[in-house]
């Protein structure tokens, strides 16, 4: 047999039939559902008349525009959000559908409770309409962000067209340094290759520096694969993924636990597999990074200088002036007014207990606030348990009820116009945050190390 | 089931930064109905308002005619990346636009594109470029004109050929729904449950 990619292995699996172009008509496992779009797959759905094929595959969560605040109600304050929490509310109901509301246990981010409770399995397909979903692929799923339109499609069919793609495989090598994780990783990764750099290709994380990564750690590389532009990333499971996953809600029950093993051990590229770009990065000399721009690409080691931008890059002229900094200046000691620690790249468990080793017995900065939102009502209660709220409120963070709260702008909750952002989230773009807000995405440690200094602060200063 | 997608020759509107991305497209805030409909009002609301009040910003390029009747947009590259939300093609949709040409498009909203009926068209830097030149010259009066059988983009008395796979071309100009075409195939995809269940039971208790 030929020798195939893990991407293959899974794909080949899945073939309902060969269409045209090279593209496959591929089944799919599991389908993902949050309140902003996949109500409108629903609804849509059901307007169209159309028989949803297999209501077992589907899962269904709101988590972007529910109120986050401490004890919150089942409403939303976010101005026209109402509608879309009552029509997943209508529309699960109306289908059968189970849905994990804020008052349940199971409830959080799609992309932190699909692993959390079992939904995303090594080599399974699994889609929501979620540009994040590519999250996933670090337990060896292969799952992509949907629109609307396409999941109605994956509802109805059980199936999704998957046109031909390319492969890139990153081997990492090379210890990485003391305070360097996935996030400095991948910002690193990005800024170097650019945003648009996966652009219709399949990318594989291999080699032992993605082996020495736990499991949350992965899914925070993955994470930001999109911001890469890949139709998504994945990495091959081992034996850290199968311990993580087993006897989760949705995992193989204990009599299929073996078979399920057996085959996910089936699942990584073969040795002489092809890829069309097969590329070699060293860990062992990356900085803490944080974004300076308006793209994950525009990202640089934190004592680097800004760029000098040449008059023929206005993007990067206009990323420096949205973001309110000097050509050339340091970024390092640029005063800051708010630090957020949340969303579906860095809100799990351990990432608050990173922080929260930062911020234990130390307060933030006068004039800045802090908000740390964990990404589910597991991982806060978690947290709890071994008493991370009480670090974090101690420190002068707020500390919420689990959702994607600050990562984006709907209308509700945001920091004031100019104010500077250090953010344990995936995208910086002008007004993501909020009207004018400039956001710099980094780890959630260099977000705490920062809080506390009231700047922005190299955590290799930290005095552990 | 979109309308089919028939030639086209319109007003293009040069946008030429590259990342422009769906957040920017239609704000978090604008997406205020779970319909794909009337959200034009929404589409780039950051830069075309001025205020709360909704005063049109006279620089942003759709508020400036001929551009407020814009059928076609240039963007730069990796254009539409970002967030999945399709209401960034429903309110391109319902401004009017009929296509995007771009130096290159992020997978989700160039599928989004498909499945609504507007035709992304990926051509290199330079012609984009030239394109850009040539419209801002008289925008009213130069029209490029779109020729989605023949696969042709006409602009500056030239014929450019691009890119695009025969399926989503044959989508967009048929008017199809997916659902449909692939409901085709409804016995083997039964087929194939059936059969994975045998093969991966774990998935299935």
């Amino acid at each position: 047999m030929m020798p195939r990619t893990l991407f293959e292995k899974i794909r080949d699996l899945h073939v309902v039939s060969k269409l045209e172009d090279g593209a496959h008509l591929i089944a799919i496992d599991r389908i993902m559902l949050h309140e902003r779009t996949g109500s409108i797959a629903l609804s849509n759905m059901l307007d169209d008349g159309r028989e949803l094929l297999r209501p077992e595959a589907v899962f269904s969560t709101i988590d972007h525009i529910v109120d986050t605040a401490p004890g919150r109600p089942s409403t939303t304050r976010m101005p026209g959000g109402q509608v879309f929490v009552d029509e997943m509310r209508r529309t699960t109901k109306t289908l059968g559908l189970g849905l994990f509301d804020v008052d349940d246990s199971r409830q959080g981010i799609v992309h932190v409770i699909a692993p959390e409770q079992g939904i995303a399995l090594p080599g399974i397909t699994m889609v929501c309409p979620d540009s994040h979903t590519c999250t996933l692929g670090a337990l060896g799923a292969l799952a992509w962000g949907i629109g609307s339109t396409e999941c109605e499609h994956a509802l109805a069919t059980g199936t999704l067209r998957l046109p031909q793609y390319g492969q890139i495989r990153f081997s990492l090598t090379g210890q990485r340094p003391e305070w360097i994780g996935p996030k400095d990783i991948i910002l690193h990764l990005i800024a170097k290759f650019g945003a648009g750099f996966g652009k219709d290709h399949v990318i594989e994380f291999a080699g032992p520096a993605v082996a020495d990564l736990s499991i949350e750690e992965r899914l925070t590389l993955c994470n930001m694969g999109v911001e890469f532009g890949a139709f998504t990333v994945i990495i091959a499971p081992d034996e850290k993924t199968i311990e993580y996953v087993a006897g989760r809600a949705n995992a193989p029950r204990p009599a299929d636990q073996d078979a399920a093993v057996a085959h996910w051990k089936t699942l990584a590229s073969d040795r002489d597999a092809k890829f069309d770009l097969d590329l070699t990065i060293d860990v062992s000399s990356i900085s803490p990074t944080v974004s300076w721009g308006t793209s994950a690409d525009q990202s640089i080691a934190i004592d680097a200088d800004l760029p000098t931008p040449e008059s023929d890059q206005p993007d990067l002229l206009r990323a420096i002036d949205y973001m309110g900094l000097t050509a050339g200046a340091p970024l390092l000691g640029m005063p800051i007014d708010g630090a957020f620690i949340g969303s579906c790249t860095n809100s799990r468990l351990s990432d608050l207990q990173r922080a929260a080793n930062i911020l234990k017995g130390r307060k933030l900065a006068a004039g800045v606030r802090g908000i740390c939102v964990p990404g589910s009502t597991a991982v806060k209660l978690a947290a709890e348990a071994e008493g991370l709220d009480l670090i974090f409120k101690a420190a002068g963070f707020e500390w919420q009820e689990a959702g994607c709260a600050m990562c984006f702008y709907a209308g509700g909750e945001t920091f004031a116009p100019k104010s500077r952002v250090v953010s344990s989230t995936n995208r910086s773009f002008e007004g993501r945050q909020g009207p004018g807000v400039r956001t710099h995405i980094t780890s959630p440690e260099t977000v705490a190390w920062s809080a506390i200094c009231g700047e922005i602060a190299d955590l290799r200063k930290f005095p552990s | 089931m979109n309308t089919p997608w028939i030639d086209h020759s319109g007003i293009v509107a040069p946008m030429m930064d590259d990342n422009i991305n769906t957040d920017a497209i239609i704000p978090s805030r604008e997406m205020k109905r779970v319909s794909k409909k009337g959200l034009a009002d929404g589409l780039f609301a950051n830069q075309r308002y001025l205020d709360t009040q909704r005063d049109p910003n006279p620089d942003f390029i759709l508020n400036q005619a001929p551009f407020t009747k814009a059928t076609i947009l240039l963007f730069g590259a990796n254009a539409g990346c970002g967030s999945s939300r399709e209401h960034a093609v429903w309110a391109l949709k319902d401004f009017g636009i009929r296509a995007v040409v771009a130096e290159s498009f992020a997978s989700i909203f160039q599928a989004n594109c498909i499945a609504n009926g507007i035709l992304p068209i990926a051509l290199p830097r330079d012609q984009v470029r030239a394109m850009a030149q040539w419209v801002e010259v008289d925008p009213a009066a130069h029209h490029v004109a779109i020729r989605l059988e023949q696969k042709t983009i006409g602009f500056d008395g030239r014929e450019i050929p691009f890119e695009i796979a025969d399926n989503p071309r044959r989508m967009l100009l048929n008017g199809v729904s997916p659902i449909d075409e692939t409901l085709v195939f409804r016995k083997e995809i039964d087929g194939f449950f059936n059969q994975d269940r045998a093969r991966r039971p774990w998935l299935y208790s």
